[in-house]
């Protein structure tokens, strides 16, 4: 039995498809209140999970639970959760009114209360003076609130999101993020946010599920997830980062002595998993200084700088041609080393973190 | 270098096109004048009258061509009804059961009445008529009709249904639609352009048909064209050309109506 | 992008899974019974023995295919020669229809080409002009044909009138004023496909060739034919296979001279002359031909799929 706290429960989920296995047994609790993001590469099985909450997927093994209910045979129309679409699917034959009305209608609200609440919610969403428009008619922002307060509208357990951002250009992208922040915390119920942007996912989620080949590789926090990846996978989706095949020589109390090809060897927190012998070591550039030649905890030469506006990033090659990234911010105090220069890095503390696999 | 030809802009081809529709419409165009023409000798010009229009409605052979006319509106009407549901029904098969057993025939079977000349349906269908000794009538040309109607009343509607995603149909059940209302709320009214126009073209094609009819009406049973052939067969009359230039008119406003629907299915689409 | 583009069409959707058998039914029934085994039967009907007064009696026998290919004498006993009557008409049927296609190619192709290089809003008016007539019903085009046609019709009448000819042209019950019923009938199954291949076609192509250094024939025959070609052999099967069977042009502008398949089978069905067995055999003949060339056609557009 589930806890009341938990909102959905996804228990050993297997989809398959043919030959093709999109989801291995994927268990996650999502919480009440809180907004929880889907997040990996395209072909991970997020999409796929997504549907199966909503019903339009049927899985083959393992159980949903919603609130402690099992509505694992349920059809879609029959689950109190709602999606708000890719691309919206607003029906383009009805008003932005009838639309939003649509899903009141279905579960018999009485007509004077349900008015009411589409007025309540197109209130919500700013859209009160465009009730009486066809989607065809309103801007793509527009078109993606009234799909919110039409997954709204009936008051669903969970809302469920399939990338709704995505259709939008990058400027507006930004802006409805953080309204959708807010409205999550306004209807208080759990918001289940499926994307392929870490950027998006980190600045809005409450929890964070990076999945990859219909596995789940890490739940946490956005700055678990950042910072304390388990794996490679992660560390490389989530953010940049530099990648480097390390010697790990022993492991005690979650810190480990590893060896660089070069020889530098140093200290560093290893996540939970990892065996003495060959490691991965991962290195975020904008936790790493510059100083000069041999004062650092690695020698390297500088190859190359990208000029990005806010950082510089600096391309560097370290004495076993490994090569690696490096940020800098872009302040008029900052120094930037020549092409060619030999620098020393510095590892800011933690920087460094050692994977499994 | 050789004078540079636009291809966009062959010389002679608009005059080749022109002549195209000179002879599509000349014999049409004389037809309608000339049933306007009072003179019994049918090419002499004796100046303008709807005598013959009068004639059609009130003269010695009225009632046969207006039973006739009247069969034949009955029959488009309910062939063009029947091959439209029938229709709707298969392409919501085709564009939404997925894959199933049977669907490449199935594809093959709509459209068999497509592949068969004509004159092999008439054949037949009067063959089977008989052999069952279904009594030939009103009722047997329905069937007939109903049968080639159905691509025809086909092709729109499925063309319009695979421009519409299935997402619709998955939103209205993420909103508690049942499936049937997701059908007769959602899917129906965006496939009505696909419908209208497919029930618009098997009314016309069914209005059009002679050969098939032909085959399988009894004996004193008669649809338009059946009648205006009997007809023709004596001569072609005054009145005959009036009835044609009655029908080209009902004809040229069916086209617009649904030149037109079409034009709004695509606009509501963008 | 709209709320109302088409999004993910393409995707195969099963919500209707289960459904496909139910929603087929109706499809499966009425064509089934009222066109599959009506052919089938007819098929059955051509090996019968006819009844003199129209029908057949229930004995099998070749007698129909007999008749249609080979002449045994005035009694039957005669040793077999072939029977040159109905091949003939077959031959000049296919003949006919052959001469009104290409007909139709010569006059449809520049018209397609020309419609298709408008810019798109008359386009759409140019498109709906040519297919107004085949709206009309097809007996009255016909009629309208003879009507203008025939040797005191209006197109005479004003020839001679004009001093161009001093005695009528006679068009009418020839060959020619078939094909011209023909071609009146099918020009636009013509049009539409050529001119939906041409409206494909990107004339971008035709100046990236021309900057590779292509003249304007190798441009036309490299470039463009192969783009269009689909869309002429398509009408050119539209248009010749109706006109094989066709009835209405050759009984109406073809004089006895002019027979061909669809009066022939026609005329087996109608009145006490009837012979039932012999014209369900030559409708299966007929049949036959039609589908061998739509199966040729349709091989070789698989072929052109797979590469």
């Amino acid at each position: 039995m589930a806890s009341p706290e938990i909102a959905v429960s996804i228990d050993q989920v297997v989809k398959r498809y043919g030959g093709f296995t999109a989801l291995h047994g994927v268990s996650i609790d999502i919480r009440e209140r809180e907004f929880f993001t889907l997040l990996g590469p395209s072909g991970c099985g997020k999409t796929t999970l997504l549907r199966a909450i909503a019903g339009f997927e049927d899985v083959n093994e393992g159980r949903l639970l919603l609130k402690g209910v099992d509505i694992t045979n349920l059809p879609p129309h029959k689950r109190p959760v709602n999606t708000v679409f890719q691309q919206y699917a607003l029906f383009p034959h009805m008003t932005v009114f009838e639309n939003v009305m649509f899903g009141l209608l279905r579960k018999n609200w009485i007509q004077s209360e349900a008015q009411r609440r589409v007025q309540d919610v197109l209130e919500m969403v700013q859209l009160s003076d465009f009730a009486s428009r066809k989607p065809a008619q309103l801007s793509g922002g527009q078109q993606q609130r009234v799909a919110l307060a039409r997954a709204l509208a009936p008051r669903p357990q969970v809302l469920l999101l399939d990338e709704p951002l995505s259709a939008l250009d990058l400027k507006l992208r930004q802006a409805v993020r953080s309204e959708l922040k807010a409205l999550q915390r306004e209807t208080g119920i759990a918001f289940i946010f499926v994307t392929h942007d870490q950027e998006e996912a980190l600045t809005m989620s409450d929890r964070v599920c990076v999945m990859s080949n219909g596995r789940v590789q890490q739940i946490g926090s956005p700055k678990d997830v950042y910072e304390a990846p388990v794996n490679r996978f992660v560390a490389d989706f989530v953010g940049e980062t530099n990648l480097l095949e390390v010697t790990v020589n022993k492991i005690k109390d979650g810190l480990a002595s590893v060896a660089l090809p070069g020889g530098n060897a140093f200290e560093c927190p290893a996540a939970a998993v990892v065996d003495p012998g060959v490691g991965h070591l991962s290195v975020r550039p904008e936790r790493i200084k510059v100083t000069a030649d041999g004062q650092g905890d690695l020698d390297a030469v500088v190859t190359g700088h990208t000029y990005l506006g806010t950082d510089i990033q600096l391309l560097v090659r370290l004495a076993d041609d490994e090569v690696m990234s490096v940020r800098l911010q872009n302040s008029q105090t900052t120094e930037i080393p020549e092409q060619g220069a030999a620098v020393g890095l510095v590892l800011e503390a933690g920087a460094a973190r050692l994977l499994a696999d | 270098m050789a004078a540079k030809i636009d291809l966009r802009r062959f010389p002679g081809f608009l005059g080749i096109t022109l002549i195209c529709l000179v002879v599509l419409y000349a014999p049409l165009i004389i037809v309608a004048v000339y049933s306007f023409n009072d003179s019994t000798s049918i090419t002499n010009w004796g100046g303008a009258t709807l005598n013959w229009y009068v004639d059609v409605f009130t003269g010695p052979e009225s009632p046969k061509f207006q039973q006739a006319a009247l069969n034949s509106l009955i029959i488009a009407v309910c062939a063009a009804g029947a091959a439209t549901c029938i229709a709707t029904a298969a392409a919501v098969a085709m564009t939404r059961a997925g894959r199933f057993r049977g669907k490449t025939l199935s594809f093959a079977l709509i459209n068999l009445p497509l592949m068969v000349p004509e004159v092999v349906t008439a054949v037949a269908s009067l063959v089977f008529f008989s052999a069952i000794g279904f009594t030939n009538g009103l009722f047997t040309i329905l069937i007939a009709h109903t049968v080639f109607c159905i691509p025809f009343a086909y092709l729109p509607i499925s063309a319009r249904m695979q421009s519409i995603s299935d997402v619709y149909e998955q939103a209205a059940m993420d909103l508690y639609a049942t499936p049937r209302e997701a059908f007769t709320k959602v899917l129906l009214p965006l496939m009505m352009p696909g419908i209208l126009s497919g029930s618009l073209l098997a009314f016309i094609i069914s209005l059009d048909d002679f050969l098939i009819t032909n085959f399988v009406k009894g004996a004193g049973v008669e649809t338009l064209p059946t009648a205006i052939f009997g007809a023709v067969k004596q001569g072609i009359k005054p009145n005959i050309m009036a009835i044609s230039t009655l029908m080209l008119g009902v004809s040229i406003v069916f086209v617009t109506l649904s030149w037109l629907v079409g034009r709004v299915g695509q606009n509501k689409q963008k | 992008m709209a709320a109302g583009a088409p999004m993910g069409a393409g995707t195969t959707s099963d919500i209707y899974k289960g459904d496909a058998a139910r929603l087929m039914m109706p499809t499966w029934l009425i064509i089934g019974i009222f066109l599959l085994a009506p052919v089938i039967m007819m098929g059955v009907y051509s090996f019968l023995t006819k009844e003199f007064r129209g029908g057949v009696v229930w004995e099998f026998s070749f007698a129909a295919y007999d008749q249609f290919f080979f002449d045994r004498g005035l009694f039957g006993d005669d040793p077999p020669t072939l029977e040159w009557t109905y091949i003939g008409i077959f031959w000049r049927s296919i003949w006919q229809a052959g001469l009104a296609t290409i007909m139709c190619l010569l006059i449809g192709f520049p018209t397609a080409w020309f419609i298709a290089t408008r810019d798109p809003k008359s386009r759409s008016i140019w498109l709906f002009l040519i297919t107004i007539p085949y709206w009309v019903n097809l007996l009255i085009r016909t009629v309208s044909m003879k009507f203008l046609i025939r040797d005191t019709g209006p197109l005479n009448e004003f020839l001679l009138a004009a001093g161009v000819i001093d005695t009528p042209l006679g068009l009418i019950n020839t060959d020619f004023a078939v094909q011209l019923g023909l071609f009146y009938s099918y020009l636009p199954f013509m049009v539409l496909p050529i001119y939906a291949a041409v409206e494909r076609y990107d004339f971008a192509l035709s100046e990236a060739a021309s900057d590779l250094y292509a003249g304007t024939w190798t441009i036309l025959r490299l470039v463009i034919f192969p783009v269009v070609k689909p869309g002429i052999i398509a009408g050119c099967i539209l248009v010749f296979v109706p006109s094989l069977g066709a009835f209405l042009a050759p009984d109406l502008l073809g004089g006895a001279k002019t027979f061909m398949i669809g009066s022939l089978i026609e005329e087996q069905f109608k009145g006490s002359a009837g012979n039932w067995p012999f014209g369900a055999a030559a409708a299966m003949i007929l049949l036959t031909l039609v589908l061998v060339i739509l199966l040729i056609y349709a091989r070789a557009q698989n072929k052109v799929e797979d590469r």
